[in-house]
């Protein structure tokens, strides 16, 4: 695997990674995202309705809590996960959890860490750990890692410390685990920093996990209270520089297009992409304009409704969905609302994902009212279009110089 | 109570089947229809589509399995998003991005069996909307009127549907007021040139009601002849005969269409006993519930006995979830809450049905359909003292005799 900086600057870094995978001849650019998945397939999507969508991440996310109770079953299967999924083309990452179904606290020991599938909860050592990843044969994994330091209100330092600690032990055995194992040899294990938000455990997880052969890093507990400060940025600006240049960034819980870019601008290379899924489940499309370079006859409003109606969409509007309680932002429109019924444009004028070349808002707002499956395949389809769109202009900023202007333009709809 | 004296009428109606090949045995038949949207090969499974959606599955996909005709359910569209928005939607095909053909109901059935409260008349069915507690009517000419925005192909009379477990004058008073409101619909239609008015061939279980309501239905020249009020409670036996009985009065170059009939082997018994088009949510729905379709019944994904079953659903289906996915896979998905599995079973279970069709009107092309029979009910049934006697006597009562 190799890593090849394209440009630097401002905190920002464009790329490749190259030589990816089993057979070593899959690229990813970055700043990029990887495919959201549940248990192991997009949501909502067959092989069909996600090969509609363009520009498509070259590798997908799984996730341990999805997959943990599925151990045996994969074992006997024998050739991987890509494959039992019908993705044996794919880059695949194995995250730990879910980035939308957070889990509970208070179950990491000093020997195991807990996910939580449909079938309850799962016990993982660093042995078992390592067995399960040996049945999924990912081509990258995060570490097994104690995130539960960023799970309380504000971090005590011994618990900051601990998180650290235990992470950092959880790697070496499970490195250890991996070198005995001829199955994972062309696996990578992603180092995971911990240690809340104290920047001196912080520093010290990012300086120790740097010393270990771990393929890349993944930021962990920036999600939620720490994005949004001040502090949080700083501490993350402070973590990436104490990283080596050559080997992927990931953060994990970031997903909304403003954070997205504070991240970027701080060294971040990879996110998911769980942000379309949520939008998808409380009946929205994603509006928001990253044409940083528009047409000058073009305007904002065309997209998203004149500017006062943007300035006074309520912003608190809380949307009960299957997965959260989660507010809807200002980078999307409810579908559901009443004057959409007659609406015959497509979702977003000019976007040329299956939704919009097919339907109309009006059809989308039928399907949702009337609680037909097909409303959240047709959004689905949409927002990752929308969303993977989105990292496309952010690397074609980077490339022109132009990230302000797009971060002006996301920070506008954002308010 | 006598049939209407004068029986509005068409001009004669065109001839919407094109007979390609019979069956020297049995009444199979294997043919095209002619539609507005494009031809149809018959004999033809249509999937239904209740709300203007193939439940998970896109346009695209329904049209990449060679589904060439679906249904659409006028009684849930009229009222949820209504004739009007579809109309200015460029009718139902423009509303659903729908390609093919597409045939709706008249909103009877679904009045009669989904709703409370429900009230019929000479005028019409007079029901309460579930959504808005609103008191409406629906009548010949209203049905008509909803069906002519939505713009399907293939129109629906309205009839007055009765249960067919149930007996005495109320079955006779709903034959003869099926074949008033007949007349009324032809009357009421507008687009008899783009879009065919079916009607359906009432009379419950009595084959002097049904024999009376076939000799008055055919005289009206309508382009297709749909056999209704059966596919209910009603047993087997008598099932069957009403079925015979009908396609034996029907006339033969026009289509037979057998409504809410869709199980497999009631398929391929009334392909033999004369019919052509089929519809039923059957397959559908069951997807939705973890049951995949296969020749030998179904398979009940949930189940732990596929958890470690690494074949697909059936090896020989060439079905995009069967060319995938493996059992073991759908099981787990099944499990998950990730929509997804419904949608790959939905995909499997509607090729499944076309592929059946496809098959057995090949094998009447083919002048080999007896022997389909043959085999289709040994893979399905094992043994032949497993198989249902109502087919056996069903089969031989055309012609097809069973191992």
């Amino acid at each position: 695997m190799k890593l090849s900086l394209i440009k630097v600057g401002n905190g920002c870094r464009l790329g490749k990674i190259k030589n990816l995978g089993k057979t070593r001849d899959h690229t990813m650019d970055i700043p990029g995202c990887l495919l959201y998945t549940k248990t192991g397939s997009a949501p909502h999507l067959t092989h069909h309705t996600l090969h509609n969508i363009h520009r498509l991440p070259a590798m997908a996310q799984l996730t341990l809590s999805s997959l943990a109770e599925h151990h045996e079953v994969l074992t006997e299967y024998k050739e991987g996960v890509g494959k039992f999924i019908g993705m044996p083309e794919s880059l695949l990452y194995c995250s730990l959890h879910d980035p939308v179904s957070p889990c509970p606290a208070g179950y990491v020991t000093n020997k195991s860490v807990s996910v939580w599938g449909a079938g309850g909860r799962v016990e993982m050592t660093a042995s078992k750990f390592m067995a399960i990843q040996q049945a999924l044969q990912p081509d990258w994994f995060q570490c097994l890692s104690d995130g539960e330091a960023s799970c309380a209100e504000v971090t005590s330092i011994k618990r900051a410390r601990k998180s650290v600690d235990r992470s950092l032990l959880f790697l070496d055995s499970c490195l250890q685990l991996q070198e005995k194992s001829e199955v994972l040899q062309k696996s990578l294990i992603i180092g995971v920093i911990e240690g809340g938000d104290v920047m001196e455990e912080r520093l010290r997880s990012a300086r120790e996990t740097a010393k270990r052969p771990v393929g890349g890093f993944l930021l962990d507990g920036f999600q939620g209270n720490l994005m949004a400060t001040e502090i949080g940025l700083h501490l993350l600006s402070s973590v990436t520089a104490e990283l080596p240049e050559d080997k992927p960034r990931l953060i994990c819980g970031v997903s909304r297009p403003d954070e997205v870019l504070e991240c970027v601008e701080r060294g971040v290379d990879l996110f998911e992409s769980f942000f379309p899924y949520q939008v998808t489940e409380r009946g929205c499309a994603l509006t928001f304009s990253f044409d940083f370079q528009p047409n000058p006859e073009e305007t904002l409003w065309q997209q998203n409704g004149t500017q006062e109606e943007i300035k006074y969409l309520d912003q608190t509007e809380k949307i009960k969905t299957t997965d959260c309680t989660q507010e809807m932002t200002s980078f999307e429109i409810n579908l559901k609302e009443k004057k959409y019924q007659e609406d015959f444009d497509p979702l977003v004028r000019g976007c040329p994902c299956y939704c919009c070349k097919n339907h109309t808002r009006a059809y989308v707002h039928h399907l949702l009212v009337t609680n037909e499956l097909l409303a959240g395949v047709l959004l689905m389809m949409h927002n990752f279009e929308h969303y993977f769109g989105f990292f496309h202009s952010i690397r074609e900023a980077l490339k022109s110089d132009k990230l302000a202007h797009l971060k002006e333009l996301i920070l506008r709809q954002a308010f | 109570m006598a049939a209407a004296a004068n029986p509005a009428s068409l001009e004669s109606a065109p001839r919407i089947l094109r007979l390609v090949a019979e069956c020297g045995h049995s009444r199979a038949r294997a043919g095209e229809l002619r539609l507005p949207h494009g031809t149809v090969a018959t004999p033809v499974f249509m999937p239904v589509g209740t709300q203007a959606t193939m439940k998970g599955i896109t346009a695209e996909q329904l049209d990449a399995l060679g589904c060439r005709i679906c249904l659409g359910n006028t009684y849930h569209l009229g009222l949820r998003p209504g004739p009007e928005l579809i109309q200015k939607a460029h009718g139902l095909h423009g509303f659903m991005n729908w390609s093919h053909n597409l045939l709706t109901d008249s909103g009877g059935f679904q009045m009669v069996s989904l709703v409370s409260l429900s009230e019929v008349t000479e005028e019409g069915v007079r029901f309460r909307s579930p959504y808005d507690g609103a008191v409406s009517l629906l009548s010949p000419e209203k049905s008509v009127e909803i069906q002519n925005a939505l713009g399907s192909d293939i129109i629906m009379q309205l009839d007055d549907v009765v249960s067919s477990t149930v007996t005495g004058p109320r079955v006779e008073e709903a034959m003869y007021r099926s074949i008033r409101w007949l007349d009324r619909c032809i009357a009421a239609h507008r687009q008899p040139d783009k879009q065919n008015l079916f009607a359906i061939i009432q009379g419950g279980l009595d084959a002097d009601l049904r024999a009376t309501c076939l000799e008055e239905m055919t005289k009206r020249d309508v382009p297709g002849f749909a056999i209704g009020g059966l596919s209910g409670g009603e047993s087997k036996g008598q099932f069957w005969r009403m079925v015979a009985l009908s396609t034996s009065r029907l006339p033969k170059d026009k289509p037979r269409y057998l409504m809410g009939v869709g199980y497999a082997t009631d398929l391929v018994v009334c392909v033999a006993l004369g019919c052509d088009m089929f519809d039923c949510v059957f397959p559908t729905r069951t997807a939705r519930f973890g049951s995949a379709l296969v020749p030998t019944g179904n398979l009940q994904l949930k189940k732990k006995q596929y958890e470690k079953d690494f074949s697909p659903i059936d090896p020989e289906c060439t079905c995009p979830t069967c060319q995938k996915h493996s059992r073991a896979f759908l099981h787990a998905l099944l499990h998950s809450d990730n929509t997804a599995a419904l949608h790959h079973l939905t995909v499997h279970n509607i090729a499944y049905q076309l592929q059946l069709m496809s098959a057995v009107r090949a094998s009447i092309v083919e002048k080999r359909f007896p022997d389909f029979v043959r085999n289709f009910m040994n893979t399905m049934y094992g043994d032949p003292t497993l198989y249902p006697p109502w087919a056996t006597e069903a089969l031989a009562s055309v012609g097809i005799t069973l191992g």
